[in-house]
């Protein structure tokens, strides 16, 4: 339990206010201000805040956020992040593609998404607040980073004056603030250089904001004590310029009101909870998976941006038996997962486009020889390297259709970040049952986005363990008794999954069409028809939860079908809409492939459906060929996650058209 | 520096078989569908005639192939085996092997096979000393898709893909092997039924990756492409015989009983260099060591070949070194973590440690 708000050690403010029950106020609803005035500075009450931290690639916006985020979940807010920053590792400093930014909405009640528009943007220099400006809307509060608006910085972004002073910023709430001075000034005792002080700056900005919303802060100086241990002078000039940053805010003219965000209490259901990323979730995921059908878990993996943290984190975990292999490329990522798989192991490749284009072929294999494996794939904008740090959800058709011959997988999708746990248990219980690679797609969006996530019972996660052949399991007409790695169980029709090491049950499987039951080699025309439609059925018939509809009155005539990421920003769209009186369905897609059997008759109930997607329609155009629904199509492209206030307009203008 | 595990000793954790194995054992029912003639059948009756001889439980043996003529190989072997894709056997063989030790895996490919689509994973594996034995099959064409010419064809060759000649240079695997850091290497050939036979037991007893060149002949699209390593008459001056711990002599043979030829160190240069014994003695005469640590003489001995007219080639161990296996290592890092933190527990891993609690 750490609910309570704490000041920096030995430097605790005078004010405490207290805290009454948060607002109630939907998603996308402007935040309910209430003043109260405490024993020193002016405390305001809102129901949510969203803050964008900007700056250089190598400011630590990143870490800043990071941390501030880790404060609100110990508070109890539910939040919901964006990072968002360039591919390049330090982009030439002060420039606008060099802008490294981190997003972060906070509230005392149920959120779906990072938020539209930030209430406060932190700008480390010129080229933060240029990139941000326009998403920033009139009335909120900058704060800038004096030190940095030099003449030659400012230039450098095309500010011919400066943008402190020429007016333009005169709708806005703006602080000037001197961080890297400030900074510097701040660790004048300790025994480091100019240079190296100002780069505390951004723990300065931390503590500074942490100040303003009344942040626990505890945890942040335990972090930065346990991440220098081996350098704890550098530790100590951190932690004081952190606490620095909180005093300035305690102290100065310029800072006059506090903010104070109620924890979430009604949101959440009781249990405990931790804020998560969707990599973090998806890797913890894969591992339960693992544990749970008590195989041992290998993955095969090529780094590839924004899919290498799984990577990482599975390393990390062999005390659980995880074995990770970096391969020498993507084909032998996928390769050794499925040699591995072939042993008995739970076989896993993780990647994102580029990298499922080039296991393609290998996907196919896996196809044929009807093996569990999982194919991870962190989608990102593409085509052809495309933009590595951006998200888009533009891979569907091709895990659907991506390979040679009739080569079909099953396809899961995460919807949220936390989520991307719970997906990976569902793919790893779809490829064990069914021996199949099965995809399972989440996005640079949910990958590097967190949430509060309950963290599950271990007893409450599903059973997947299998049952390795272990018998012959067919007689012969002489009599003797056979093993046929291609005779199915008759439910399922998944094949028997017979391991090496098993005496008796030596067989030959191959990417060769075979024969029915046997697996032996067979050219034969009407057992490669038979093959190929009892590889589809077997798909086809993969045991899949009917989608729930939520339409609360039952009266809407519009339904919004979404699929991955786009459920936070579509169920915040639809929230805005039925607070204004409009009535709207929505469902939401966790199997692609198969779909639930309930979907064409749920599309068929409503006079119009729209599907907003991240690419150009590709969910549409696979529910348009199937269930021949003149399904409407809302697509954004730009490597940004739909915000919820866009989409709302759309979803009225379709609902009103 | 990481701490490597022990070297195991060489399938250790395999299973023996109970009962003493024949031949017939490692046939399997299906019909064996090369080209009458073909040396893949001398190849495979040599594998399935020395498997007894290993000793080990049939069903904890894999054969996988990538995509060829001899990659059908695994069909015919009555063990554990899989018929992948076009190159890509070595990194399924590495994930296989790596998570399995207690199997014996064995990769069977060819010259297009592993050194044209798949060589990225075959020199991978051997820089890792995975334990895996990889048998390719160098034919110097493609067979299966009826006669281009391939890597390790030689210059000029004249094929359906190439009426003017090729203009590629080819690849000498043993070469290729040696500079991807590759702890065993040998060459043998497809007739030479005793040879191949002491080959396969070398590698086999080899811990890591093996890889073994055996010169296999294509009769309908190459045929006789090895002929002057086979005939008895041409092999005596082509042929480097190359036993560990004997000096390097091949030829008609001297005064002494050995060849008239001999393998020496060239002073001056340091390159080697073939002499008459007769006029030259045998002081200078290297003595062949495959445990050398360095590969520089086992590298220099595989360039003598001429890649045209296969003169001085050597066949035999060219390098059998011990180094960290990767499969032992990946297994001791397991060991290591459960040591210093505990045999893995899902419920604290999920609960990590910033939590919150919401009562109810």
């Amino acid at each position: 339990m750490t609910n309570q708000v704490n000041s920096p050690a030995g430097q605790r403010p005078g004010t405490d206010a207290p805290r009454s029950g948060g607002t109630d106020g939907a998603d996308g609803a402007e935040g309910d201000a209430k003043t109260e005035l405490g024993g020193g500075k002016e405390v305001r009450r809102l129901d949510r805040v969203i803050i964008r931290f900007a700056g250089d690639s190598g400011d630590g916006m990143q870490l800043t956020g990071d941390r501030f985020t880790s404060e609100t979940a110990s508070f109890g807010n539910d939040l919901s992040t964006l990072p968002n920053f360039p591919a390049e590792i330090r982009a030439p400093a002060g420039t606008l593609p060099g802008v490294s930014s981190f997003q972060l909405h906070f509230a005392d009640h149920d959120i779906l998404t990072p938020g539209d528009a930030p209430n406060v943007l932190v700008a480390m220099n010129p080229a933060a607040l240029k990139a941000n400006i326009a998403d920033v809307p009139r009335g909120a509060e900058i704060i800038v980073n004096t030190d940095e608006f030099t003449k030659r910085a400012m230039a450098k972004v095309g500010y011919p004056v400066s943008p402190l002073e020429d007016g333009s910023l005169d709708n806005y709430n703006v602080h000037q603030v001197p961080l890297t001075t400030l900074t510097v000034e701040a660790l004048k005792d300790f025994d480091v250089g100019r240079k190296d002080a100002g780069r505390s700056k951004n723990m300065f900005a931390l503590g500074l904001l942490s100040w303003m919303y009344n942040r626990p802060t505890e945890q942040t100086e335990h972090f930065l004590r346990t991440k220098f241990a081996k350098k704890p002078q550098v530790a100590q000039a951190n932690i004081a310029a952190f606490r620095a940053g909180w005093n300035f805010g305690e102290t100065t003219e310029d800072f006059a009101v506090s903010y104070e965000v109620a924890p979430a209490k009604t949101a959440f259901p009781p249990g405990t909870y931790r804020n998560i990323s969707g990599n973090l979730a998806l890797s913890y995921g894969l591992v339960a998976a693992s544990q749970q059908a008590d195989l041992p878990l290998f993955l095969g993996s090529y780094p590839i941006t924004p899919a290498s943290d799984v990577l990482h984190e599975l390393s990390r975990h062999k005390n659980f038996g995880v074995r990770t292999f970096q391969a020498e490329d993507e084909i032998a990522g996928i390769g050794a997962a499925l040699g591995a798989a072939f042993g008995g192991a739970l076989g896993v490749t993780t990647t994102s486009g580029p990298g499922v284009a080039l296991k393609s072929e290998t996907i196919g294999l896996a196809v044929s020889l009807e093996l569990p494996l999982l194919v991870v794939d962190i989608q990102r904008g593409g085509p052809s390297t495309g933009l590595p740090t951006k998200t888009e959800q533009a891979d569907l058709l091709q895990a659907m259709y991506g390979r040679n011959g009739e080569a079909p997988v099953p396809i899961v999708a995460a919807a949220t970040p936390a989520d991307c746990f719970d997906a990976a248990l569902e793919a790893a219980r779809i490829a064990l049952t069914y021996r199949t690679p099965v995809f399972l797609l989440s996005d640079g969006y949910l990958a590097n986005g967190s949430e509060p996530w309950r963290i599950p019972e271990v007893d409450d996660l599903p059973d997947l363990r299998v049952h390795f052949a272990k018998e012959p399991n067919h007689k012969l007409d002489d009599g003797t008794e056979a093993f046929w790695p291609y005779k199915r169980d008759p439910q399922t029709l998944a094949r028997p999954w017979a391991v090496p090491g098993t005496p008796g049950l030596e067989h030959r499987v191959g990417g060769i069409e075979k024969q029915d039951g046997t697996g032996n080699i067979s050219y034969d025309p009407a057992n490669h028809d038979l093959m190929v439609r009892t590889r589809q059925a077997k798909v086809d018939g993969v045991d899949v939860p009917d989608v729930e509809v939520d339409d609360p009155r039952g009266a809407a005539n519009v339904l919004v079908l979404g699929w991955g990421s786009t459920y936070g920003p579509i169920t915040a769209a639809v929230r805005r809409l039925r607070r204004d009186g409009q009535q709207i369905a929505q469902a939401h897609l966790r199997h692609l492939n198969p779909m639930p059997g309930n979907l064409g008759a749920v599309l068929r109930s409503y006079d119009k459906v729209v599907i907003p997607e991240m690419n150009l329609g590709q969910l549409a155009t696979l529910v348009r060929a199937k269930y021949l629904v003149d399904a409407h199509s809302y697509t954004q492209v730009n490597g940004m996650p739909f915000k919820a206030e866009q989409l709302a307009t759309a979803l009225k203008e379709a609902t009103n058209d | 520096m990481t701490e490597t595990a022990q070297v195991s000793e060489p399938l250790s954790l395999v299973p023996k078989a109970e009962a003493a194995q024949t031949m017939k054992d490692f046939k399997s029912d299906q019909e064996v569908r090369w080209c009458p003639g073909c040396g893949d059948y001398a190849v495979l009756a040599a594998v399935q005639g020395f498997m007894p001889q290993l000793g080990l439980a049939r069903e904890n043996i894999v054969f996988v192939s990538g995509i060829g003529c001899s990659s059908r190989f695994p069909y015919y072997m009555n063990t554990y085996g899989m018929h992948s894709i076009h190159g890509r056997a070595p990194a399924i063989a590495t994930g296989l092997a790596s998570s399995r030790r207690d199997l014996s895996v064995w990769v069977v490919t060819g010259d297009g096979d592993a050194l044209s689509i798949g060589g990225n994973h075959l020199i991978h594996a051997l820089r890792r000393n995975v334990n895996l034995k990889i048998l390719l099959f160098n034919n110097r064409i493609y067979g299966l898709t009826k006669g281009q010419y391939s890597p390790t064809s030689e210059a000029g060759k004249i094929t359906k893909s190439t009426p003017m000649g090729s203009l590629d240079s080819p690849f000498n695997p043993v070469s290729l092997a040696l500079g991807a850091e590759a702890s065993f290497v040998a060459r043998t050939v497809d007739s030479d039924r005793k040879h191949l036979t002491a080959t396969l037991q070398a590698a086999a007893d080899h811990p890591g990756t093996a890889l073994v060149e055996i010169y296999q002949n294509c009769n309908i699209f190459n045929d006789g492409a090895f002929e002057v390593l086979k005939d008895k008459q041409q092999a005596q001056e082509a042929v480097i015989r190359l036993e560990h711990g004997e000096p390097i002599r091949f030829g008609t043979p001297g005064e002494d009983g050995l060849g008239g030829k001999g393998v020496v160190r060239d002073r001056a240069t340091g390159e080697l260099r073939i002499v008459d014994v007769a006029e030259e003695g045998t002081d200078g005469v290297l003595t062949h060591d495959a445990h050398a640590s360095s590969p520089a003489t086992a590298f220099a001995l595989s360039r003598l070949a001429d890649p045209d007219t296969l003169h001085h080639t050597p066949i035999g161990v060219l390098r059998d070194v011990r180094r960290p296996v990767y499969d032992d290592d990946m297994a001791h890092q397991l060991e290591q973590a459960v040591e210093q933190h505990g045999k893995g527990d899902l419920g604290s891993l999920l609960a990590g440690n910033d939590t919150w609690t919401v009562a109810g």
